[in-house]
């Protein structure tokens, strides 16, 4: 009746997930019964969780995106203090069983329920915008995919209470993921909730790509956009191309340990080096989603905190489109190791290299903005200045990686944990971090608190280095990744030290708790009332802060690049346009209550309900063929609202 | 800081803008429409890719269990093949009758492409349950789990078009041949192509190549 | 009414009236289709072709009846406004051919690299 799910699923007598457990649920229960009291679930509903508007749904993923940092950064302190006791004779407070899961459940929550939706909000927030459109191509699906995000995120965090994660990393290797190995729901947790948040990834990516190619404002050309944009396409074109082989290489696994297939098993012809293969053909592309939306901030940042256009504006437009291309083919230099012959490793160590080029050119356009410019070292700019350095010598390390005998020593060592956090947390989090600086004004109506913005800057900043500099020195000593126990007393002075670089890293983070606070608190002494708090040169600065719901009431007519920017120099007297009624999407709890019954299915499908998960499946699809029967779903703003918004202003 | 608001009279975009480098505005619903559904066929096109990837390299791992020479009934994949072909006809005729607004002469090509392909899922069905009746079902070995696989997704798609079909026909006999409606029956259209050329790659690669 | 006649039969985001279709245009494909496919069969089941270049030729043929399905079912032209289309299409084109290419070097290499196995 209920699978295999019963009253030993909850970790009554482990006392860690039981007590971080206990703590999440009453601060859940604590945050609805105000909500209830307070009576906002009306407002709620009609302005958020129904919500089409690329804004609201930008500022939704960020907020997951933040929440979610909390969970993974506990994993990541966790493990810090586990490595930095555990040493010797002393075993640590934290048992192999639940280390493994600990590093599992690190991995695949900050890449794929941080990361992905930070970046991912970011652009759902400005790429319209930017554009100078009133929504994406597909609003509806816009907020399918983010509460299908949302609903992977809450299955992973189930497993924390209800069964046990994965303990096969983030990766989920055969034959350590297949049933033989793994017969817990462990497994079963990590591919269900990453198959449905990877069909919400799939929709943003045919989405936005979508908006990029077929809706700009009349005359922004192609080269026009602005650069966050052809990095946003960039990055959406490696989602479409992507993510169809990690649902692809998932279904196959699932297909092992559910219908007892042998496409992995170690019996009956399985051939577990495919998994890695196909795997790491999407995971290499993933982090170039990732990075590239992070490049994309970046310059964005760099030319308005440089009060310059971008330096070469072209260059960068070639380079991001190569690193794309080439991010597609350099996916072994994942597992050098694993056995391939010379050559095969020698072409995907050369492709490695070479992916290098496009990014230090746009590295050195970024260094040329800032060059003789007007440099504003509000804290959107020193995250940049952070991110060139943090980046440019994760980078080097990654081009030392890239060659394959170099690699045979260091593979799965510390150093490539310290690589590979040095430029996802020097380039993806400190773009994020950078963008939601940036734009929070556009989206809120004031800016955040400098002072504590600076704070939470040099915090992490120093906190990374501190934290990672001796894993580079641990990696070229012989340490492996993922060690509960280490055994080598001589690494311990370094895991102390990285130990402390993880607590300079919490205090960044509390920062940004403090900012956030202090921020709201304090709105009122930094209104946004111009629209343009940065002096700005794209067309997201031209609208109010924050933007009425159609964004513009005139869609603008573009000239140049750095469309605003060229506005306000050539700007005459604001004369009032002539104004139309505007449609715009209406709301639709589609998105919601089909991942409502998504977290049905897949709770199902882990326990093994089948009944419960077939009902789920209909249910979710009932939902969308019902709301695909209405095909009146827009409403229409009449010129005279419209004229009343703007005069408002 | 005032907002500047343009406020020349809209000039004409010109021609060498609004042709070829983009720069001609957003673009109608339809086209966006179907553009979209273009680049979600695209990354079906992967999925299948990464399927056929995993056949291909499981192709001889039949750990001693029966190979395609010794399945495939070349006779049977030849009338499924003629059988999907066909039905990429009808829809494409079916197509054109909605194009020029005759929704009765839509439906009737909609009948035919819908019997031909349920003939198809029928004719499959009954191929897969005899190879498990035999005991190569996709259990038996890795080769038959990545066939069953790679050709059970293929046949899963074209049962989920049938299903779309039955709920798009609906929806013309309720509303009639509206722009809504219609851009959907394109999109329908465009994912029955895709897989009539994914079922190309099927036959040659899993069943041709597979037998000889 | 978007003042658009022909939009089935349209390219996907095709925006001027371009590569229309007709009765003519889908029986022509369906023709070289099947033509193509009893070609395949003959090839694979027969010696006609020298039994080394089977595959080969397999191969050329589901390419050139792709082919066929994308100009005469999916009408994919060369008119300037297919350009996006066609960009798209030699993208996925680009990525399945690095997937599938990319896996079959890799796995094989790796195989040719495994220790002799006992009979299974």
């Amino acid at each position: 009746m209920l699978g295999r799910l019963s009253w030993d699923a909850i970790p009554f007598n482990e006392p860690l997930p039981l007590l971080s457990g206990a703590v999440v649920g009453i601060v859940i229960l604590a945050i609805l019964v105000t909500v209830t009291v307070k009576g906002w679930w009306p407002y709620l509903w009609r302005e958020w969780l129904t919500s089409v508007d690329h804004k609201r749904i930008g500022v939704m993923y960020i907020a997951l995106g933040l929440v979610m940092l909390l969970r993974g950064f506990s994993d990541a302190i966790m493990m810090r203090t586990q490595q930095a006791l555990a040493v010797g004779d002393a075993q640590g407070y934290l048992p192999p069983q639940h280390y493994d899961q600990v590093f599992s459940a690190h991995g695949t929550i900050m890449i794929f329920f941080v990361a992905m939706p930070l970046v991912i909000g970011l652009m759902n927030f400005a790429v319209p915008l930017q554009l100078g459109v009133r929504d994406v191509a597909f609003p509806t699906l816009n907020s399918v995919s983010l509460w299908l995000t949302a609903t992977g995120a809450l299955l992973v965090n189930m497993s924390l209470v209800i069964g046990v994660f994965s303990r096969a990393s983030w990766w989920g290797y055969p034959p350590l993921s297949e049933l033989a190995y793994s017969p817990d729901v462990g497994v079963d947790y990590y591919l269900w909730s990453l198959q449905i948040s990877g069909i919400g990834t799939l929709l943003t990516g045919i989405n936005f790509v979508t908006t990029i190619l077929k809706l700009r404002a009349p005359g922004m050309t192609y080269f026009r956009m602005p650069v966050f944009c052809w990095t946003a396409l960039a990055a959406n074109l490696l989602i479409v191309a992507a993510f169809p082989v990690l649902t692809a290489t998932f279904v196959m696994l699932l297909l092992d340990r559910y219908l007892g297939m042998h496409f992995f098993t170690n019996d009956l012809g399985g051939n577990q080096m495919m998994y890695a293969n196909l795997f790491w053909a999407w995971g290499h592309p993933e982090v170039y989603i990732l990075v590239l939306t992070a490049f994309g901030v970046f310059s964005e940042v760099a030319a308005t905190f440089s009060g310059k256009g971008l330096f070469s504006y072209r260059s960068m437009v070639w380079a991001t489109l190569g690193i794309c291309i080439l991010s597609f083919m350099v996916w072994l230099h994942h597992f050098f190791t694993m056995g391939a012959g010379a050559d095969v490793n020698a072409f995907f160590g050369i492709m490695s290299s070479i992916i290098a080029v496009p990014t230090g050119v746009k590295v050195f356009n970024w260094l040329f903005t800032m060059f003789r410019g007007r440099i504003v070292f509000k804290t959107p700019a020193l995250w940049l200045v952070g991110f060139m350095v943090t980046f440019v010598i994760g980078g080097l390390t990654g081009v030392l990686l890239a060659v394959p005998p170099v690699d045979f020593v260091l593979h799965n060592s510390a150093f490539l944990v310290a690589h590979f956090h040095n430029v996802i947390i020097g380039g993806v989090v400190f773009g994020a971090l950078a963008g939601i600086t940036y734009w929070f004004p556009k989206a809120f109506g004031f800016t955040l608190d400098e002072r504590w913005g600076q704070a939470s800057f040099w915090c992490w900043l120093i906190g990374f280095w501190l934290a990672f500099t001796p894993l580079y020195a641990l990696g070229l000593m012989g340490m492996t990744r993922r060690l509960q126990h280490i055994a080598d007393p001589s690494w311990q002075p370094l895991l102390l030290v990285a130990e402390a670089g993880a607590v300079v890293i919490f205090a960044g983070i509390l920062c940004q708790i403090a900012q956030l606070y202090v921020s709201i608190r304090t709105r009122e002494r930094r209104l946004d009332l111009t629209g343009d708090p940065w002096n700005g040169r794209t067309l997201e600065w031209s609208t109010s802060s924050p933007p009425p719901a159609y964004n513009f009431a005139v869609l603008p007519k573009v000239e140049t690049i750095d469309a605003f920017w060229h506005m306000k120099r050539t700007g005459r007297a604001p004369v009032e346009p002539v104004y139309e009624s505007i449609e715009m999407p209406r709301n639709s709890p589609a998105g919601f209550i089909t991942a409502f019954f998504a977290v049905v299915m897949g709770f199902s499908l882990i326990w093994h309900i089948w009944w419960l998960a077939i009902l789920g499946f209909l249910a979710a699809a009932t939902v969308v063929l019902i709301a695909g029967w209405n095909i009146e779903r827009e409403h229409e703003i009449s010129a005279a609202e419209v004229a009343q918004m703007e005069r408002a202003r | 800081m005032a907002i500047a608001t343009i406020d020349r009279a809209p000039t004409a975009i010109p021609t060498e803008l609004a042709r070829g480098r983009g720069g001609g505005g957003p673009a109608p619903k339809r086209i966006v429409v179907a553009y979209g559904f273009w680049i979600f066929i695209l990354s079906d096109m992967v999925m299948f890719s990464a399927l056929f990837a995993a056949f291909a390299v499981l192709r001889g791992n039949t750990a001693g269990g029966p190979t395609g020479a010794e399945l495939f009934n070349l006779r049977n994949v030849f009338i499924e093949t003629m059988c999907l072909l066909l039905s990429s006809y009808t829809c494409g005729l079916g197509a054109l009758s909605a194009e020029l607004r005759y929704p009765g002469r839509f439906l009737i090509f909609a009948a035919f492409t819908f019997v031909l392909g349920t003939a198809f899922l029928v004719i499959e069905a009954t191929e897969f349950a005899g190879m498990v009746a035999k005991g190569a079902g996709p259990s038996r070995s890795a080769f038959l789990s990545a066939f069953f696989t790679l050709v059970g997704t293929h046949g899963v798609h074209v049962a989920g078009g049938l299903i779309a079909l039955i709920y798009l026909s609906a929806q013309v006999i309720a509303k009639g041949l509206q722009a809504a409606v219609l851009r959907r029956l394109l999109c329908w259209s465009l994912f029955w192509h895709a897989l009539d050329i994914v079922w190309v790659g099927v036959f040659t690669l899993v069943y041709l190549m597979g037998a000889s | 009414m978007d003042g658009s006649d022909r939009l089935l039969d349209r390219t996907p985001g095709v925006e001027e009236h371009e590569a229309t279709a007709s009765y003519l245009s889908y029986t022509a494909g369906l023709v070289l289709a099947i033509l193509a496919t009893i070609a395949s069969f003959v090839v694979s089941q027969t010696n006609l072709l020298w039994a080394p270049g089977i595959p080969v030729g397999l191969v050329v043929l589901a390419i050139a009846q792709i082919g066929i399905h994308l100009v005469f079912f999916l009408h994919l032209g060369s008119g300037p406004d297919s350009t996006n289309n066609i960009l798209a299409l030699a993208f996925g084109v680009l990525i399945v051919f690095l997937v599938i290419t990319g896996s079959v070097w890799i796995i094989t290499n790796l195989n040719s690299n495994m220790m002799p196995m006992t009979a299974q």
